[in-house]
């Protein structure tokens, strides 16, 4: 079964909640999760973040919940990087 | 319970409503102390009061101010909120009804109503206290409108000294400020009488 190792997400986000509460949201779903967010543009009521979230195994289904869930929206998944398990010898 | 505390604190703070909730406790706040104080100075003017009339006439202002605080914090706050959110939709182009903006769309509102209602409330029900007790043929040490009047005072001033420490100045000279409107009041209602 593969599993996403890195994943590169463009995501529209209200300024409410910050970058922070935004990054600790999603790095709170799992213990070994490591979460980078990167403001990259800044509008009157919205803010276009790069977020790049490692782990040994990414869930993107409860990342797109948490970030739904503090009122931003996935706009592309940019970069995903995938690892295979070693097939069973037998 | 502590998570419940702190969702709603969170949503208080994603919809910048925090300063909004503690304007009203003061303004609120300091409305219902104030009215206490005038009606319980109006009966201390006007002589011999029964002290179960001047309960029920104290009580009786208490819950319109409570229902008033509610009712128009919340009618006020509901169509702020909603504002704020079809913005925002607007923005995102997306609908965020199920977001955290969303639940604060429909929680903060009545977080802030109970926050005016119940302000002008408490405080008046702290300034009814000495009479309420005295109806009940409880003893005070002190006359219990005196004591009416020096809750009402004490109140008035801690207001006061809230408001200092929200503006970072010298909470006592907050505190005199606030009580020095309570002494004009009162002065402006004793004249009145004569």
């Amino acid at each position: 079964m593969p599993s996403v190792k890195r994943i590169v997400l463009d995501v529209l986000k209200p300024h409410h909640p910050n970058a922070l509460d935004l990054a600790s949201a999603i790095a709170s779903l799992a213990p070994d999760y490591r979460v980078s967010l990167t403001i990259i543009a800044v509008d009157e009521k919205t803010e276009s973040a790069e977020v790049i979230i490692e782990g040994e195994a990414v869930d993107f289904a409860a990342i797109n919940g948490v970030i739904g869930t503090m009122g931003g929206t996935i706009h592309s998944i940019d970069v995903v990087e995938v690892a295979g398990s070693p097939v069973d010898p037998l | 319970m502590s998570n419940w505390i702190k969702q709603l604190a969170f949503l208080l703070y994603i919809t910048g409503s925090r300063g909004i909730a503690r304007r009203y406790v003061v303004v609120n706040g300091f409305d219902g102390a104030l009215t206490m104080l005038g009606l319980i100075m109006g009966f201390h003017a006007s002589g011999e009061v029964p002290a179960t009339v001047a309960v029920s006439a104290c009580l009786g202002a208490a819950i319109a101010l409570a229902v008033s605080g509610l009712s128009s914090a919340y009618l006020s706050e509901v169509a702020e909120r909603r504002k704020a959110l079809r913005e925002l939709e607007k923005a995102m182009i997306v609908k965020l009804g199920r977001s955290a903006h969303g639940q604060a769309t429909r929680l903060v509102p009545i977080m802030i109503a109970l926050v005016n209602g119940l302000s002008p409330l408490l405080i008046s029900v702290l300034i009814t206290l000495p009479l309420w007790l005295s109806s009940q043929h409880i003893p005070l040490p002190v006359d219990p409108m005196s004591a009416s009047i020096g809750v009402a005072f004490g109140v008035i001033f801690l207001l006061g000294t809230y408001l200092g420490r929200i503006e970072h100045s010298f909470w006592l000279w907050s505190g005199i400020r606030a009580v020095l409107i309570a002494a004009v009041t009162s002065a402006l209602i004793i004249a009145l009488e004569r």
